[in-house]
């Protein structure tokens, strides 16, 4: 009965989710208050029957419920109450279902902070957003219904693949996916002001906000991911260049430049088109990169061929949206284009350059992801490209965006002089070259692509903490200082402490492979690592082999770490579980392999680790989300929200 | 100095065009240089693989072909038709199993060998890695190829 109801819900959310589109925005366009005042409510309504319909198949899963297919694939009665409840987006009809939760939530955010904004905004917005979700429903309810029963109910479910039995899986699709979908609020303010055709900074204003807090999920989500493919997946990397990331950076590399665009938007009215133009870009990468991820295109693109009904939808889909904005670009960024001047050397020039240099990378990235799914559709052959490739051409090119980061921040609007930056920045660039030059041969090896590293990051760092230490002493200034300017300082130094740990970990890291009898040792980085004993240890829903290793320094044992192979009763899949010993200066990382026949005594084959830093490189994204966040809440994005609180407040003391 | 419209926009194409120069010269650079073919084990033993080049072969895990010695194993991938024997040295994915899917890179050695630096096996136990099971289907429509003839 319950997953009839969710079923229900979803149908019911199409004509709801249609109507607002259409009357939402044909109020827009004709004027008619009455139907922009459906905006509101429609978006909201929208939010109450998806999260519902979610709450359905959640409660399918919590009552283990085998009789829905999609619960009887992806959850087991076995399986620990947390993960029944993140298995729901642990395939792909949930997951479906979790990017709709997502996008209604926004909507309803947008509904309920936009008092700020005119009403025909408000009502386009939500329109465009409404069309979004006819979209996805359409999708779902065609092709991905998460509530299909089966006639035929197995006794137990087939269970979640234990790699997504982590709380990592509880985090980072949630997150990820709000960063994605959030790319769609962006997207629908761009629609409404190509509708408009008025475009302005207070447009850029009211947009600004909505897609820095996009930003920031996408950045949280894409290092949960990134940590949890590190101590997850038991091969100490911690970025594969795989499709699936590539997917989730595409959006995160061009939102990045948009959120830059938007400020140059904001303040000086400039590269209008050009911010369009991205949020068109970035919410259409985001889509892509859903349906990458979610669509079995990237296991093969014959996956398209098994199930056409859904290859077709979603290429239908891409198309109308991809197409249909560009089309409405193409008629209407004349109308919002605008002139306006600044000279060659000008914050205006540094930050289209970086533009520039993002949106160069992202379309390399997007190359070396679709290039293998182009040939192979073709029928040209099978050919793959790796991490070789990706590192070979993301990293010329986001050399000089670290560099140009500081000199954008330190340029004045407008016009400013190469004289004039060479004066405040030299002492920078001094030391900064020093450090970052020396620094590495405190480690150990020199290597120049460590000290470029050490060189751009202190860079970054340095100038940051004197622009801030100039803004603090000039304390008249600091007071009236937008909390915007402190975040954006932060961020760009998470960039920074991100490239440290990057540049540690690759010029510094060292990997063992080894076989291993108990009593063994052998030495990585300094530290010694002994096996002392494999244990048979039995878990909820898997047994173990669990071994004992001590980490030695000197004479003295720092540590017993635990590393597993974990068999899952209703798999008989092994799964690697490493041991990490984290602190701020390195990891170390030990994961057990398989047992190795051995001239009686049992061995086994280990992979130890010492990872330098490696930890600062969520540290940074950690530090970038926390400069987004700041940066998002700025009291001057909702001037007229906190007008209305104020007021308020006065009513409240006066009673 | 302020620019005039015509010159920034002069300047701004420029600019663009420079980017998207140096770009495509990494991309086809790095392009040249790491893609990395497939290859079956049909088309290995008809002599089709490149020497001294990194490439994919996939296909299954010969039962009974695997042999451990210390780190190093080795093991015939097999589409059913044709074998090619790999040795590895390393520890293998979770997932590496006699006569399920496997998918090795890596370059033929003076020995005849394929010497892997990498081997993939993807998380789902029921999962082939779609180029094994290409390798399987060129092989399977070869034989029928020839029972026809």
């Amino acid at each position: 009965m319950i997953p009839e109801l969710g079923h229900f819900a979803l149908i019911l959310a199409l004509p709801v989710a249609a109507a607002l589109g259409i009357l939402s925005l044909a109020g827009g366009q004709t004027g008619r208050a009455d139907w922009m005042a459906l905006a509101r409510p429609g978006a909201q309504a929208l939010w109450w029957l998806t999260a519902f319909s979610f709450g359905c198949l959640t409660y399918a899963f919590y009552t283990n419920d085998f009789s829905v297919m999609y619960v009887a694939q992806h959850s087991n009665s076995k399986l620990p109450d947390l993960y029944r409840v993140s298995a729901v987006w642990g395939g792909h009809e949930g997951s479906l279902l979790l990017w709709l939760l997502m996008l209604t939530g926004w909507m309803m955010a947008v509904s309920i902070f936009s008092r700020q904004l005119p009403d025909v905004m408000v009502s386009r917005v939500l329109g465009v957003l409404g069309l979004i979700a006819v979209g996805f429903l359409l999708f779902m309810l065609i092709t991905s219904n998460p509530f299909v029963r089966l006639s035929d109910i197995p006794a137990d479910g087939r269970d979640l693949n234990p790699l997504l039995q982590d709380p990592g899986l509880v985090f980072h699709p949630p997150m990820l996916y709000m960063g994605y979908v959030g790319l769609a609020i962006p997207f629908a303010f761009s629609i409404a002001a190509l509708l408009n055709g008025r475009l302005d900074a207070a447009w850029a204003r009211w947009t600004r906000p909505w897609a820095t807090a996009a930003w920031v999920c996408l950045t949280i989500g894409i290092a949960l991911g990134s940590w949890w493919a590190y101590y997850e997946l038991g091969w100490g990397g911690w970025w594969f260049w795989d499709p699936v990331e590539n997917a989730s950076f595409l959006p995160w590399l061009v939102g990045t430049a948009l959120i830059h665009s938007l400020a140059v938007t904001e303040k000086r009215g400039l590269f209008r088109s050009w911010t369009i133009m991205l949020s068109l870009i970035a919410f259409s990468l985001s889509l892509l990169g859903t349906f990458l991820v979610r669509s079995g295109v990237l296991t093969s693109v014959h996956a398209f061929a098994t199930d056409p009904k859904r290859g077709v939808f979603i290429l239908l889909f891409l198309a109308v949206v991809v197409g249909g904005s560009l089309i409405l670009f193409a008629m209407r960024s004349g109308k919002v284009r605008a002139g306006g001047s600044f000279s060659l050397v000008s914050r205006e020039t540094f930050l289209l350059v970086n533009n520039v240099l993002l949106t160069t990378a992202a379309a390399a990235v997007l190359l070396g992801t679709l290039y293998p799914l182009i040939i192979d559709s073709l029928n040209l052959g099978k050919l793959s490209v790796g991490p070789p490739y990706f590192n070979a051409v993301f990293a010329p090119i986001m050399t000089p965006v670290l560099f140009f980061m500081v000199i954008g921040s330190y340029a004045r609007w407008k016009n400013d002089t190469v004289a004039e930056l060479t004066k405040r920045l030299r002492p920078v660039a001094i030391v900064s070259v020093l450090l970052g030059c020396t620094l590495p041969l405190l480690a150990g090896a020199w290597s120049a692509l460590v000290a470029m590293g050490l060189t751009l990051s202190i860079w970054i760092v340095l100038a940051s903490f004197v622009q801030m230490y100039r803004q603090f002493k000039d304390t008249a200034n600091w007071k009236s200082t937008p909390i915007s300017y402190w975040g954006m300082h932060v961020a760009h130094i998470g960039i920074a402490v991100c490239v440290i740990g990057i540049t540690m970990v690759k010029g510094y890291e060292t990997e063992k492979d080894v076989r291993m009898t108990i009593g063994d040792t052998v030495d990585v980085g300094g530290y010694t690592f002994r096996l002392t004993g494999i244990q048979q240890v039995p878990g909820p829903n898997y047994n173990a082999d669990r071994g004992t290793v001590d980490l030695i320094k000197g004479d003295r044992v720092l540590r017993t770490l635990h590393p597993e192979k974990r068999t899952y009763f209703s798999s008989t899949m092994p799964m690697t579980e490493a041991a990490i010993d984290t602190s701020l200066t390195r990891d170390v990382y030990v994961s057990l392999g398989e047992k190795l026949e051995g001239d009686g005594k049992p061995a086994w084959a280990m992979r130890v680790y010492h990872k330098p830093f490696i930890s600062w490189i969520w540290l940074g994204c950690f530090l970038m989300a926390i400069g987004g966040g700041m940066a998002a809440l700025d009291k001057r994005y909702r001037k007229k929200v906190a007008a209305k609180l104020s007021l308020k407040d006065i009513k409240g003391v006066a009673a | 100095m302020t620019m005039k419209p015509r010159h920034k926009r002069t300047a701004m194409i420029v600019g663009g065009l420079a980017a998207i120069g140096i770009a495509a010269y990494f991309v086809l650079n790095a392009f040249q240089s790491n893609l990395v073919f497939f290859f079956t084990p049909s088309q290995v033993e008809a002599g089709e693989a490149p020497q001294n080049r990194t490439f994919r072969i996939g296909g299954l895990v010969k039962e009974g072909s695997v042999k451990r010695d210390n780190l190093t194993v080795s093991f015939i991938v097999t589409d059913t038709a044709k074998e090619v024997p790999v040795t590895y040295t390393g520890i293998l994915p979770d997932l590496f199993k006699e006569g399920k899917g496997v998918v090795a890179q890596g370059q033929i050695k003076e020995d005849g060998k394929f010497t892997a630096s990498e081997v993939l096996a993807k998380h789902d136990e029921n999962y082939m890695p779609p180029e094994a099971q290409h390798a399987m289907d060129q092989a399977e429509i070869e034989k029928a190829g020839k029972t026809l003839k």
